[in-house]
């Protein structure tokens, strides 16, 4: 039966500068590719990156066609991220193997789901190990709370990645941050 | 139908700096069985998305040509990939698929081309711009130029034989053979 939909947060509000700041760590960093599937929560970040020159995207029709994409553009010479929210995760195990198995540096950011009163509980069972789960499959998790913090930690994310460690490194935006930059619903 | 090895071993011919990635199973001992070359990239997990490590590779590199060698297992496992290359428009990018509609890794148990499903039509629906459908192995150097002048997205659907060949190994060192690619290429 259908029900009255409940307004999700009264706070929502569509721009934050965290985006711009990833955005920026990225370009200090030369990362050159990002790999994504459109996501409401990464949207700031995906627009800055489709209209940066030195930055190629690629619109994935799955997460799991990105650490593919990143052990390419490496072998290439280049470095790449990945944009993904935690159902993702989920999409990508097997394929975390190149990276492991390469020793392909790697950022993933991860904009988290069923974790903060997130309106469809069908997001709980992935979003409640995501964090183990990229732990298990070698990344190094470094998880954000609070804007004031994300340009520092992708930044240090970024220089255990590219800073000759050769590491997957995966950082967990908290869903009670990012859903403050989501219109009502998402 | 005609024998893979001959047809890979012609695509292969005085390949000059074409940078070759390869699915892991049969066609990884095809292209091993032309000898092991530093250009070559081998996969040995994550099945299905060796399309995609070649879209990274000839984003990356713009100015050099790539071809990915793989099969039709290894493609059907990463089908949404042909749509994302149909999307990046990639022109120095070629897929070969050595199609023998069967997993040989695992007892040549029958794919879904084995029921029909048209890999190179979905090449096409997918905007690849040259989609050559191969069943005779004299056609190997006319796909050997295209993989080296072709305007790409190039698709090179070819009906191998069913069989198991002798399984020729190359290193399965991941380490080695990345910065060992790396090097070659210049990287």
């Amino acid at each position: 039966m259908a029900q009255p939909e409940v307004p999700s947060s009264s706070h929502a509000r569509k721009h934050a500068v965290w985006p711009s700041q990833i955005h920026a760590v990225f370009k200090r960093y030369s990362i050159n590719q990002v790999g994504y599937v459109p996501d409401t929560g990464h949207a700031q970040l995906i627009s800055l990156c489709q209209s940066d020159n030195e930055i190629t995207d690629v619109v994935l029709t799955s997460e799991a066609e990105g650490a593919g994409l990143v052990l390419g553009a490496s072998l290439g010479g280049q470095r790449a991220a990945l944009l993904m929210q935690s159902s993702g995760v989920g999409n990508c195990i097997n394929t975390f193997s190149l990276l492991r198995n390469c020793a392909i540096p790697c950022v993933i950011l991860v904009t988290m789901r069923g974790e903060f009163a997130d309106f469809n509980p069908w997001q709980v069972p992935m979003g409640s190990i995501t964090e183990p789960t990229l732990k298990l499959c070698g990344f190094l998790t470094y998880r954000v709370e609070r804007e004031e913090d994300i340009e520092d930690v992708v930044a240090a994310g970024c220089k255990m990645a590219f800073g000759g460690g050769n590491l997957q490194v995966a950082i967990l935006l908290a869903q009670r941050m990012v859903d403050r930059i989501k219109p009502e619903g998402h | 139908m005609f024998d893979r090895r001959p047809f890979v071993a012609g695509l292969l011919v005085e390949r000059g700096d074409l940078l070759v990635v390869t699915g892991l199973g049969s066609s990884t001992y095809d292209v091993a069985a032309c000898g092991d070359h530093p250009l070559n990239f081998y996969l040995w997990s994550a099945m299905g998305t060796t399309a995609m490590v070649g879209l990274g590779l000839a984003l990356a590199r713009p100015d050099r040509r790539v071809a990915v060698i793989t099969g039709d297992g290894d493609t059907l496992m990463g089908l949404g990939s042909l749509a994302t290359i149909g999307v990046k428009q990639p022109d120095n990018l070629s897929i070969v698929v050595l199609d023998n509609r069967h997993y040989s890794a695992t007892g040549m148990q029958p794919t879904h081309t084995a029921a029909g499903i048209d890999l190179a039509g979905t090449a096409e629906s997918c905007r690849f711009r040259r989609v050559e459908r191969v069943t005779e192995l004299s056609r190997a150097a006319e796909m050997r130029k295209l993989l080296h002048t072709g305007q790409g997205p190039v698709f090179i659907h070819a009906q191998v034989e069913a069989d198991d060949q002798k399984r020729i190994m190359p290193s399965r060192d991941g380490y080695a053979i990345s910065r060992r690619f790396m090097q070659a290429s210049g990287k």
